[in-house]
């Protein structure tokens, strides 16, 4: 199956910790895939690197071919525009209604009569049942509609790929299902890939054709969804089910807890 | 003692050419967004009514109160002299050459200027920006050049504005409370205030402190942390730095215009 996106030896380094050393993976098209791993292992960072707006101290980042951090601004918003991003805070311009945030792209990118451009971001916001909100402005809209229409809008340019950072994240079952349904549909009736940054176990199984693990600058563990369940490490058996301790510590690093009680006595 | 000094006045001097460094290539990237952005007059317009319009307010109170102060202030000298009725040369003078650019500018930093740093600042923080440019759409084009540009058309009519009415509280305080002769105050302004010395001066400073103004503004916001404390520090030196550059950009430009420097 043909990689939209090809990572080698990836490093990239924030201050003075190393985010990635050396990872390599493969982003196939058509598939949702999913990047998990513990809060701070780098999964934003890496979406931001996919979108060529981080730069890597080493290693390359192919896009639909192209080398994402060594073109041209005009080469990179080409590429861009194949991709879609909803990020986590749903990142809505605050002082446009849905509407209008949903038709951004187009007013930007096109210059579509006013009449087909209605029908077009209409037809979006129906995809993700909004339509009837589209004159209400991003304060009046909660955490799940704010994504909902963020999602309206990464998908308006009918991109190729779409990203998307923690979309799962401080919303109720309802909103959470709502989404995952959203993004299964939206992959499969718009041939679209999918790439998913996620700490929420149950419901990133249920979408992913195939997962990266990452956790302190490495893959640690990739595969199906299957593959991971019945993996025998057990770090991956504590991520998954969420135990409090094991390969990953409960207690942060410290001395002797008796002798810590006793100092000064 | 002496190498730390040293070493704190070295990692404070280069943090200052760092940024210095900063804020130039993002004044080149917006003068290079120009073109672009002229093609798209709405975005300006937009721009000229929330930075100069909503400005309108403290700007004509504030011109009539400083001309009121100056029509007063200048009666009180004049008359000791038997000048009183200079009084119109006086205020216009003063209001055209100095307080007029100076203060709007002062007022424009603490109003638009505070206001376009929190918004940028905050677009950043709830990473605006970043869906911008992952949507393709240049930020510096998108947001800040109008608002540039916005600034740069505002700031010497808001200057103007300020001018006029300040002229006006010089006459409404002369003429109508302190019984000056409207004829004289009128025809001795116009006899003394040269059209290129006074006035084309005067605009110069308001159009050199609109692109100060403006371009601390937009870099503060667009430089700041993203963060609550970020943004407040962006606000609170987009008014400091804005008024020192004002301030210190007036005496280099009254040296070389009308100090024969």
């Amino acid at each position: 199956m043909e990689s939209i996106v090809q990572i080698r030896d990836l490093h990239f380094t924030r201050g003075p910790r190393k985010i990635f050393n050396g990872i390599s993976l493969d982003i196939r098209a058509n598939q949702v895939t999913a990047f998990m791993g513990p809060s701070g292992s780098g999964k934003t960072t890496l979406l931001k690197l996919i979108g060529g707006q981080l730069k890597p101290e080493k290693g390359t980042v192919q896009v639909f071919g192209e080398d994402i951090h060594n073109v041209d601004q005009n080469t990179l918003y080409a590429v861009r525009k194949q991709m879609g991003m909803l990020f986590q805070s749903g990142a809505l311009l605050t002082d446009l209604n849905v509407f209008e945030n949903v038709a951004f792209p187009l007013r930007e990118h096109t210059q579509l009569p006013e009449q087909i451009m209605r029908d077009l971001v209409l037809l979006k916001l129906e995809a993700v049942g909004l339509r009837g909100a589209r004159k209400l402005m991003p304060s009046q809209l909660s955490g799940g509609m704010a994504r909902r229409v963020a999602l309206a809008r990464a998908i308006v340019l009918d991109p190729s790929m779409i990203m998307y950072d923690e979309p799962f994240t401080g919303l109720d079952p309802i909103t959470k299902g709502t989404i995952v349904t959203l993004i299964k549909e939206l992959n499969e009736s718009m041939g679209l890939t999918s790439v998913i940054v996620s700490h929420d176990v149950d419901e990133t199984l249920s979408i992913a054709d195939y997962i990266y693990v990452i956790s302190e600058g490495e893959i640690v563990e990739f595969g199906t969804p299957d593959d991971l369940v019945t993996s025998s490490s057990e770090w991956m058996q504590q991520f998954l089910q969420g135990l409090p301790d094991g390969p990953v510590p409960f207690h942060y690093p410290s001395d002797n807890f008796k002798e810590d009680l006793l100092v000064g006595r | 003692m002496i190498a730390a000094t040293l070493q704190n006045i070295g990692t404070w001097a280069l943090g200052l050419f760092e940024n210095l460094g900063r804020a130039s290539i993002f004044f080149g990237k917006i003068i290079a967004a120009i073109p672009h952005t002229l093609t798209r007059p709405r975005l300006i317009i937009k721009e000229i009514y929330s930075i100069g319009v909503l400005s309108l307010t403290i700007i004509v109170v504030s011109g009539l109160f400083v001309g009121m102060v100056l029509g007063l202030q200048g009666y009180i000298t004049l008359v000791d002299f038997g000048a009183e009725e200079s009084l119109g040369v006086v205020v216009a003078m003063t209001l055209v050459r100095e307080l007029g650019p100076v203060v709007t500018a002062l007022l424009f930093a603490g109003r638009a200027g505070s206001a376009l740093a929190a918004e940028i600042g905050l677009m950043k923080a709830t990473e605006q920006l970043s869906s911008m440019e992952m949507m393709a759409v240049d930020p510096v084009k998108r947001i800040i050049t109008p608002r540039f540009i916005g600034g740069f058309i505002s700031v010497p009519l808001l200057t103007a504005i300020f001018t006029a009415v300040g002229i006006l509280g010089g006459r409404l305080v002369g003429v109508g409370l302190l019984g000056i002769d409207e004829g004289s105050y009128w025809s001795q302004m116009q006899a003394n205030v040269d059209l290129i010395d006074d006035v084309a001066n005067g605009m110069i400073k308001g159009v050199v402190f609109a692109i100060a103004c403006v371009w601390i503004a937009l870099y503060k916001g667009y430089d700041a942390m993203p963060t609550a404390e970020g943004i407040s520090l962006a606000t609170t030196h987009t008014v400091v730095n804005s008024a020192l550059a004002v301030l210190g950009l007036d005496f280099i430009l009254t040296a070389l215009m009308f100090g024969n420097v």
